[in-house]
């Protein structure tokens, strides 16, 4: 199923299709692990519509929402 | 001079190696157009003397954050015998790009590959020798923290400045060319790092899962950022006292003696003047060690990057983070070191938009003022209720200046934090932390201290033949030419001297009051509670609260931001607040008939 990485529910896992941001915050993601092909798993997200804590192999990061809306990402059942 | 440069990505540990490779000798260096502090020092390696540089932690070489800028500004006009890149062993499927990147700067380099004891624990074994073979790089595994491996590192470096004995620069064209180098990576990553599939539910997982509970993480911090004030101020204070106590008696017991014979003039200044100046930059080290060495347990420990991960709902809506927020709180205690503090944000629009809203916080030094005035003028209920809106008012006014601010000072960095594992550093590298943040601050702020105190002390001594603070004094005369600005919020020419005085530090005010008024600290309370009534009283609170906290607090403003326009921002700015809400204050409750 194909959906955006903010709507995935926590422990939910995605392969990243495509990304949609700037350059900038693109070489960001790239170098804390975030591209295309990449498996990321959702862990919990912050209350009052706060950031999200993902995992990407051995590498956690915590991203706001608006960030993660731009991430397109296939769910791994 | 051999130039060694270290260069890695945050959270690899670069700072811990660079301390054990260094030892305590390093300084902060001065590099033309940085305006970031970098560390470093000179050693002896393979026989000669080296400058080992320690560069700031990027994410990617190509990058602009202000720390991705530092490094390739460096990078472009430093010339260096080669760079040793630390990086994360069980990170390397991505941190690997980073070294990528720079081998297109065509410099020597060693890889070092640190945290080897947490990739033990995660299962990834790595083939060093394949990794060497097909980087083209020596590769050594070590544990900066605990120390092994650390020997064959120096050996490396050793090995590296003895093939390349000369100082080149980088080659400009890579700092600038595409990445292409994800195939590269993940080949490189394929052949010679094996990672187990599942991860074991480890110890940073259960933490997470009650530290940052949706529901619990917040009271939770709360309580955290409580008990981390009480520890720092607990033990800082008391120090701090002791500090005073130790320069007093120096004072009155050696210098005093000393000076007898002394022409008064000469006596008040080296007394009042110059030791006093000392004594203020030296009753600061106290807090500021122990502050550091807590700060190092809960930044190390990775707690203050999830606690940006909790307040950040809150926070963004005022342009600052949960980070800005620990350190506001703390600055409770004392601006200074919390001031400090804000190098932990990599954002420099972020800190100085925090470094802004950090002297609002109502420091124990301001709460000696104020406990004096509301027990002096107030009933006990009232003065309860007047200490709570004080502390109010203090957040008030820094919300406010934060959304007054914060388009100035907003941060184009992505808010794209690491979590790292939780990790719990050593007592050294806590020690370490108090003996550098504190000769930072000895040589970064002493100067401009000490001479604060010394035009303080000249404006409220001179002319020498007139009681000090006297109206005959220049502080008196320049009480006379501020009447037109003071009189219309209630603080009389007497009030306004005092105010100069609290421009060295709160604490002198209320002695400074009883020079004034000619007055006992004993039956001060009593001249002041017959000479103001409590309109005027609290405008004076309110200006105390909000105008310029003390001289070390502006001398450290410039120290961290390294700019005389942000500092005179950061010192206009609230002296203009104070005066327009003591003004308001004042004819408001007048114009009420109080």
């Amino acid at each position: 199923m194909h959906t955006s990485l903010d709507h995935l529910f926590p422990s939910q896992t995605g392969t990243i299709e495509t990304i949609d941001v700037s350059p900038e915050l693109g070489r960001r993601m790239a170098a804390l692990g975030l591209r295309p092909g990449r498996r990321v798993e959702m862990v919990r997200a912050a209350p009052l519509r706060g950031p999200l804590q993902i995992r990407i192999g051995h590498t956690e990061i915590m991203i706001r929402r608006v960030d993660a809306a731009k991430i397109n990402v296939n769910l791994v059942a | 001079m051999k130039r060694i440069a270290l260069l890695g990505m945050p959270n690899t540990g670069k700072s811990t190696f660079f301390n054990r490779l260094t030892g305590a000798g390093a300084r902060v260096g001065n590099w033309p157009g940085i305006t970031v502090d970098l560390l470093a020092a000179k050693i002896l390696l393979a026989g000669t003397m080296v400058e080992v540089v320690d560069l700031p932690g990027i994410y990617n070489l190509h990058g602009f954050s202000d720390d991705e800028q530092v490094v390739r500004h460096f990078l472009e006009s430093q010339a260096v015998n080669g760079l040793v890149v630390i990086l994360n062993a069980s990170q390397l499927d991505r941190q690997l790009a980073l070294l990528l990147q720079l081998k297109a700067l065509k410099l020597p380099m060693t890889l070092v590959l640190n945290m080897s004891d947490e990739a033990k624990q995660l299962g990834i074994k790595i083939d060093l020798a394949a990794l060497a073979r097909n980087l083209d790089v020596p590769v050594t595994l070590i544990s900066a923290k605990y120390g092994q491996g650390f020997e064959s590192a120096r050996q490396a470096i050793e090995q590296l400045l003895h093939t390349h004995p000369a100082v080149i620069r980088a080659d400009t064209a890579g700092l600038s060319q595409d990445d292409n180098i994800e195939v590269e990576l993940d080949r490189i990553v394929g052949n010679t790092v094996n990672t187990p599939i599942t991860l074991a539910p480890d110890l940073t997982r259960r933490l997470d899962r009650v530290l940052l509970h949706p529901w619990l993480g917040l009271p939770l911090f709360f309580i955290t950022v409580f008990l981390l004030f009480q520890l720092v101020y607990g033990i800082g204070t008391p120090l701090q006292d002791a500090m005073n106590w130790g320069l007093e008696h120096i004072k009155t017991g050696l210098l005093q003696p000393a000076l007898a014979n002394a022409p008064l003039p000469v006596q008040s200044f080296i007394l009042d003047g110059l030791f006093d100046g000392v004594g203020t930059v030296l009753s600061f080290l106290p807090i500021i060690v122990v502050f550091f060495i807590f700060m190092a347990i809960i930044e190390d420990s990775g707690y203050l990057a999830r606690a940006a991960y909790l307040m950040d709902a809150l926070m963004a809506k005022v342009g600052l983070d949960g980070r800005s927020f620990v350190m506001q709180l703390m600055g409770f205690g004392c601006n200074v070191p919390a001031l400090m503090g804000t190098r932990v944000m990599r954002s420099r629009a972020l800190r100085l938009l925090t470094m802004m809203v950090i002297p609002f916080s109502l420091c124990s030094a301001r709460l000696q003022v104020f406990l004096f005035f509301t027990t002096a003028i107030f009933a006990p209920r009232a003065a309860a209720v007047v200490m709570f809106s004080l502390y109010l008012m203090s957040f008030l006014m820094a919300f406010l200046t934060a959304l007054v601010w914060r388009g100035k000072y907003r941060s184009v960095e992505p808010l794209l934090l690491e979590l790292p594992p939780y990790r719990f550093p050593t007592f050294k590298q806590l020690l370490v932390q108090g003996w550098q943040q504190s000769q930072h601050f000895l040589k970064g702020a002493s100067g401009f201290i000490v001479g604060g105190v010394v035009v303080v002390w000249a404006l409220t001594h001179y002319p020498f033949n007139v009681p000090p603070a006297s109206p005959a004094t220049l502080a008196g005369q320049l009480a006379d030419w501020m009447v037109p600005v003071f009189q219309p919020l209630g603080i009389d020419r007497l009030l306004s001297v005092a105010l100069l005085f609290g421009f060295i530090a709160k604490e002198i005010v209320i002695g400074a009051l009883a020079v004034i008024y000619g007055a006992g600290q004993s039956n001060l309370a009593g001249v002041i509670a017959g000479k103001l009534d409590w309109v005027q009283a609290y405008s004076f609170m309110l200006f105390t609260l909000i105008y310029t906290p003390c001289l070390s607090t502006v001398a450290v403003l410039k120290q961290e931001s390294k700019s005389y326009w942000f500092t005179f921002i950061a010192v206009a700015w609230p002296l203009g607040l104070a005066w327009v809400v003591s003004f308001a204050f004042y004819q408001g409750a007048r114009a009420l008939g109080w």
